[in-house]
């Protein structure tokens, strides 16, 4: 498969995450959203592991799974916090940072 | 006295009182002015080995000490003090103030008592540290201390718009310090450049070769930052604020030792370090001073608040320090720092003068008092002579000072007139300093007509108390000095006529080497002469060689720059 | 010149100091008027006799070496400016020290009776003995600087004095216009001092070495446009002190001050410190001619100006106080005829009959309950005979009646001023109106005040105006020091007498002193003035013009001129006062315009009140003050504050606190620092690999591991 298919493709990807969570006003979604971002990252990872050869890339892909998924737990953790305290997850009534 | 850190104690002795203050329970009224009080007599007291040990014929520095303290000696920064002539009188004013401002405020601090005295403690160790660093960072970190007392000292215990004033203040002085701290950093580099080594000693740095257009920009940038300091015409106008809205304590400190910072930065560094800048500004800073007289007095006489009237009148007073400063002749320099002294004695007892009429009626309108020698005549003796000492009655030390910077500036005038600064130019900014010799005694004499002479106007004045024994302690050492600083001024000037008279022969050689150097040595780029060989592709010998027949295009007469045997 | 050391000199100004402070710290606390005068008397007295035990002693010494001198201590040593306290008596200076101890010693014995039961006894006499302390420092410094202590110190001294009775606003404000006229004046003094250091490297103007002795050595080695800068600046100092035009306006309204105050310091000592320091100075002013012009003509012009403004004074100390000011000019109008001598001679004589007059009417004063308007006055003669006749002898003496004090210095000043080399016949014509003048107003006082009817003041009238507000407003009048609140005027005590007396004889017979050289026959007698100053002025002789030398005749002849215009003036004062008993002044009634200017002091105060001063209040207050300092520098200062201000709330509005927009900035932030780190090189992206990838899929194809 070439190559530039699959950057492309992960290009896509990331895109779509960029958008999501840009553009999404549901938490959850944003996250998803990240977690798309990640993956398509990953994606790319994968397409240059196979261009270069060797093992560096492959282990990069792995610590990001890794990472992606501590940083789902945390960030779960935190969302159902979030709603405890305002019995919402929409992203726009969370300003408290405002100023 | 050898081996022992002189100048360490009394710079820290009042630090140490801070933090024993820290420890005495909290909202005690009567034993933080006592501590205070202990404090300050012990640090004069320590500093009088200073003037007994103090060698006048030494013009460098004395009692150094020098310290490695964080391990960043490579790096520049270094605890390292010393002591000279410029300095001495400084230090001994700061130290000698010290009890005098404590005893002044025994009575008028109403609040927080602990933290009051803490700060005035605190800012007498950060006003002696600066006037005792030998390293340039060491002296930016005490200069910008100095800010913090102070500006608590305004901001909690002063009048109704202290906020709006202290704000200023502090704001106003920090961004001249920021000029200064850029300045600073470059001189960091050059030093590397031209030396290899990273250091902020002053002795280091004033071997720096800088060719005339990079000492310009330098000179500004330090001379901004003094210049709010002093204060100099324009920009002066953060001292009314400060002065009227601070604690009287607050504004004899002030007065009495944080305006000579500038002066003092000017002496210590300023000039010393760009002499050729200086040449080229010294026009354009006597014209500032003359400006801060006649202003300063012009705009004191209409003023209807006394403390804002003896404000601008500090204005006035500091014009003729840097007036004696830039005129550099024997006579205008010593003058200047005579000048320095003097003001933080009248000015200083004029402040707390000031103070006691507002802490018995709690007003300071000038038209809403009147009569008031009939009721306080010992009051108005006191006054009267302080004032005379302001106004430069002869006599008191005032003239002298005075007096001796005028003279400087009239043999400025007459060198710089052949020098080619005009004739009017040079003459007439002398006859506009004079004109202070007018308008102090004005706004000092209707100043006391309008509040002692005539009728009492205000029914409660009529039983005003006169001044207390405390009060009158505290204004006895003032008036001692006033009179043995006119009458016999003897001691104070032999011990700095040596370092005053070698820093103005440094000064005038750093000019004439300065006048060899190419103007753009030391820029951004051409740091070292091997960099502005590089940049320039000139070289070095052959702009030493050349230099003869540039002077002599430049007009320059002097034959010291002739190679040997070669005639125009 | 070497001079002998003496340590008398010390002690002569060290007791005034002395009872100055003694009485200054102790008199409240002892409340002994008797203690305070006696140590204020004692402190003048003495120092009298001391003075002349010195005179003779000098007098005693060779004519070449006749200088005593006494180093008290260094005072400023500033590299090559070295300045020590020093005291310096020469005959000049003698002179000076003999008027000022003897004249002073006699005031302060008037003014035990004068001063009587006021409150502030001790502080008077403190301050009085202060005046004579400064005084002498003046006269016998022994350089500029020590000569500038004085002169600033018998300013200080009148200041506290004019204003003595400060409780009445107006004579507060009299005695600061009279310390701050004189800045004015020491504005241009100090100048003159530094360019003077500027010429000569010195400020000792006697002995070897000193000015006089330099300019006279070589005068063509300094800048002879310098020199006459100097001159004149240092005679505007002369004008501030002495009360010449345009700087004389302190001294009438210094007539709030006691009256024995007026006599003693404003006009026998203080204000002669102008004349006494050109004197002094003499090498100075003889070669400084354009100066010495100025100095005529400005004295000329003064003495006829002021005493103008005399002819229509009412209050009595007023007429005196213009009358001093043209004496003054008389003076300078020698100085500047070259006539140093005659100057100081006058100096001496104007001492005696002025502060015997002043004194006189302090009598009348005090005996008419403090009225000083002579409208109210009349016929005193007969109330107050001693009065009378001392002041009628001291008129006869200021009016230039033959052989009296004041004709002998007179004359030869009008002679001078025609006569000298540097003298000029409108400075003559001048002067010569001036003495007329002077004749005729001194003669309307006698009319007003001692001959015709006694008026006397209506009931009711005035307990002292706003001149001299009555020796302080107590509420108690038993402490008021006349036995009588009203009842006919009455004859003064002898401590007021005595003083009278001595002076008025010395009017009369003063001028002996220095008999003018035309009846002795041109040749200096030993006694004479001339002789006496000749070590000082030796090298400063300036002659009578070419023309006029040998013209005897014309001397003797002006002289008669001068004594009929005196003649004259008394008597055109009879003819237009005798007899008048109501309050009748010619020139109101006939002339009243001319009366309004004269009356009004030709409006000088008003024009300065109007041109100089308010303009310059306002201009400080709205154009410095309010628009200056506050709208354009702290209007820009404050405008970086609020600029400050506004860029955080507008630059703050960012922070919404959107989560959606921060993740967007941050995003954005990101890019922008990729490209910009793209851009300068930091990040260093190899897009070849890309193009490859992009470029060729075959070949890329193939080496993505072969199919």
């Amino acid at each position: 498969m070439p190559l530039e298919h699959l950057l492309l493709f992960s290009f896509l990807l990331f895109s779509l995450g960029v958008a999501g969570v840009a553009l999404r006003k549901n938490l959850l979604v944003v996250l998803m959203s990240v977690e798309l971002m990640l993956n398509a990252v990953n994606l790319a990872f994968v397409g240059a592991a196979r261009l270069i050869g060797g093992h560096d890339a492959h282990v990069m892909v792995l610590m990001i799974y890794v990472v992606a998924a501590v940083e789902v737990a945390i960030g779960m953790a935190i969302v159902v916090n979030m709603f405890r305290q305002k019995e919402t997850i929409s992203v726009d009534s969370f300003d408290a940072m405002r100023g | 006295m050898d081996g022992l850190p002189i100048l360490s104690i009394v710079t820290f002795v009042p630090l140490l009182g801070a933090f024993a203050m820290l420890a005495l329970p909290a909202h005690n009224t009567a034993l933080p002015k006592k501590l205070a009080l202990i404090t300050t007599l012990i640090g004069f007291a320590v500093s009088l080995p200073l003037v007994a040990s103090f060698d006048s014929a030494n013009t460098g520095m004395q009692f150094v000490e020098s310290y490695d303290w964080v391990g960043a000696k490579d790096w520049g920064f270094m605890v390292s003090m010393g002591l000279d002539g410029i300095s001495i009188w400084l230090v001994m004013l700061t130290t000698f103030l010290g009890p005098i401002v404590v005893l002044g405020a025994w009575t008028s601090v109403e609040t927080r008592h602990k933290e009051f005295f803490f700060w005035v403690l605190a800012l007498q160790t950060f006003m002696i540290g600066t006037f005792l660093a030998t390293n340039l960072a060491l002296f930016y970190v005490f200069w910008e201390l100095m800010l913090i007392p102070m500006f608590f000292l305004i901001g909690v215990w002063g009048g109704d718009d202290r906020i709006y004033a202290t704000v200023k203040f502090f704001i106003y002085t920090v961004i001249g310090s920021m000029l200064m701290l850029a300045a600073m950093f470059y001189l960091y580099t050059l030093h590397h450049a031209q030396f290899g080594t990273w250091s902020l000693q002053f002795a280091d740095l004033m071997r720096l070769e800088m060719g005339l257009s990079v000492q310009t920009w330098l000179f500004l940038a330090f001379a901004v930052g003094f210049a709010v300091k002093v204060p100099m015409f324009p920009l002066h106008t953060w001292l009314p604020d400060a002065h009227v809205q601070a604690p009287t304590a607050g504004s004899v400190i002030l007065a009495g030792v944080l305006l000579k910072m500038g002066a003092y930065g000017f002496l210590r560094l300023g000039m010393p370090l760009f002499p050729g800048a200086v040449a080229e500004w010294t026009t354009v800073f006597m014209a500032l001073s003359v400006m801060g007289i006649v202003y300063g007095a012009l705009v004191a006489m209409v003023q209807p608040d006394m403390k804002k009237l003896v404000a601008y009148s500090s204005v006035s007073h500091m014009g003729y320090i840097m007036l004696g400063i830039f005129s550099m002749n024997a006579q205008g320099v010593e003058g200047g720092v005579l000048q320095m002294l003097n003001h933080g004695i009248s000015t200083g007892a004029l402040f707390l003068l000031v103070g006691v009429i507002y802490e018995r009626t709690h007003t300071r309108r000038i038209w809403d008092f009147g009569g008031l020698a009939k009721v306080m005549p010992v009051y108005t003796v006191v006054f009267l002579i302080v004032a005379l000492s302001s106004a430069g009655l002869p006599g008191t030390n005032g003239f002298v000072g005075e007096f001796l910077t005028l003279l400087g500036a009239f043999q400025w005038a007459t060198g710089a007139a052949a020098d080619g600064a005009g004739f009017w130019t040079s003459y007439g900014l002398v006859a506009g300093a004079a004109l202070g010799v007018i308008l102090g005694a004005v706004y000092l004499l209707w100043m006391i007509e309008r509040v002692f002479y005539g009728k009492v106007l205000v029914q409660k004045n009529l039983h005003l108390p006169d001044l207390s024994l405390r009060e009158m302690a505290v204004f006895a050492p003032l008036l001692v000095m006033i009179f043995w600083m006119g009458l016999y001024p003897k001691p104070f000037i032999d011990t700095m006529e040596p370092t005053l008279t070698a820093w103005i022969a440094d000064v005038e050689a750093g000019e004439s080497r300065t006048a060899q150097l190419p103007p753009q040595l030391g820029a951004p780029g051409m740091q070292s002469w091997d960099a502005w060989e590089i940049e320039t592709g000139a070289s070095k010998q052959e702009w030493l060689v050349a230099l003869p027949d540039r002077a002599a295009e430049d007009g320059a007469t002097d034959g010291a720059l002739l190679p040997e045997g070669v005639t125009r | 010149m070497h001079a002998e050391h003496s340590s008398l000199l010390a002690v002569v100004i060290a007791l005034p100091l002395l009872g100055a402070l003694f009485n200054g710290l102790t008199g409240r606390k002892l409340k002994n008027d008797t203690l305070v005068h006696s140590v204020a008397l004692a402190a003048v007295a003495i120092p009298a006799v001391l003075a002349w035990v010195l005179f003779f002693q000098l007098a005693g010494m060779d004519e070449h070496g006749r200088a005593l001198h006494q180093v008290l201590f260094p005072w400023i040593h500033v590299g090559s400016f070295q300045i020590d306290f020093g005291l310096w008596l020469d005959p000049l200076s003698a002179v000076m020290l003999l008027i000022i101890t003897n004249v002073g010693a006699l005031i302060h014995l008037y003014s035990i009776g004068y001063m009587k039961g006021d409150p502030s006894y001790y502080r008077y006499f403190a301050y009085l003995n202060l005046f004579i302390f400064a005084m002498l420092c003046l006269v016998l410094g022994d350089n500029l600087v020590v000569l500038f202590l004085g002169w600033e110190g018998v300013g200080l001294a009148s200041y506290l004095l004019i204003g003595f009775w400060f409780e009445d606003r107006a004579n507060a404000k009299a005695g600061k216009k009279a310390f701050i006229t004189n800045r004015v004046g020491d504005f241009g003094f100090a100048l003159g001092m530094f360019a003077l250091y500027v010429l000569f490297g010195t400020l000792t103007p006697v002995g070897d070495g000193g000015i006089n002795a330099l300019i006279a050595a070589n005068p063509n080695a300094f800048d002879s446009t310098w020199v006459e800068v100097a001159a004149l600046l240092l005679f505007v100092g002369a004008c501030g002190k002495s009360a010449q035009i345009p700087l004389y306006v302190w001294l009438p309204d210094a007539m709030a001050g006691p009256t024995p105050v007026s006599a003693l310091i404003h006009a026998a000592t203080m204000v002669t410190a102008g004349v006494y320091m050109i004197a002094r100075l003499n090498g100075i002013f003889f070669h400084a001619e354009i100066a010495s012009s100025v100095v005529l003509y400005v004295g000329a012009f003064t003495a006829l100006f002021a005493a103008t403004i005399g002819l229509v004074q009412n209050d009595i100390k007023k007429v005196l106080a213009y009358s001093t000011v043209s004496q003054l000019g008389f003076m300078f109008t020698a100085m500047g005829a070259g006539a140093y001598a005659i100057g100081v001679f006058h100096l001496m004589t104007h001492a005696f009959f002025k502060a015997c007059l002043f004194l006189g009417s302090g009598s009348v004063i005090a005996a008419m309950h403090h009225e000083q308007d002579m409208r109210y006055y009349g016929g005193l003669r007969k109330f107050m005979p001693i009065t009378h006749a001392t002041f009628l002898a001291a008129t006869l003496a200021i009016a230039g009646f033959p052989f009296m004090a004041g004709f002998m210095s007179k004359d030869e000043i009008l002679w001078w001023a025609f006569a000298s080399e540097r003298g000029g016949t409108f400075a003559y014509v001048l002067v010569l109106l001036a003495a007329f003048c002077t004749a005729f107003y001194m003669f309307r006082i006698m009319w007003m005040t001692f001959w015709g009817e006694h008026r006397g003041a209506p009931e009711g009238h005035g307990h002292g105006h706003a001149e001299e507000a009555g020796h302080g407003h107590h509420d108690d009048p038993v402490a008021d020091h006349h036995d009588e609140h009203s009842g006919p005027p009455k004859e003064s005590p002898w401590t007021m007498t005595v003083p009278l007396v001595v002076l008025a004889a010395l009017s009369v017979v003063g001028g002996f002193l220095s008999v003018p050289p035309i009846f002795t026959g041109h040749e200096s007698i030993d006694f004479s003035l001339h002789h006496w100053l000749h070590p000082v002025l030796a090298s400063s002789e300036v002659h009578i013009a070419q023309e006029y030398a040998h013209a005897g005749g014309l001397e003797w002849g002006l002289m008669a001129l001068s004594v009929s215009v005196g003649l004259a003036a008394f008597l055109v004062a009879l003819v237009l006062y005798r007899g008048k008993d109501k309050t009748y002044d010619f020139f109101a009634a006939r002339l009243p315009r001319v009366h309004h200017l004269l009356w009004n002091k030709w409006f000088v105060d008003e024009i300065y009140e109007g041109g100089l001063i308010k303009p310059l209040v306002f201009f400080s207050r709205e154009g410095l003050w309010r628009i200056v300092d506050e709208v354009v520098i702290d209007g820009i200062v404050n405008l970086v504050g609020e600029g400050g201000k506004i860029t955080a709330i507008w630059v703050g509005k960012t922070h919404s606190g959107d989560l959606r927009a921060s993740a967007g900035v941050m995003t954005l932030g990101l890019l922008l620092l990729m490209a910009a780190a793209m851009a300068f090189g930091i990040l260093d992206v190899d897009f070849s690999a890309l193009t490859e990838l992009f470029g060729d899929s075959a070949t890329d194809g193939a080496a993505m591991g072969g199919e």
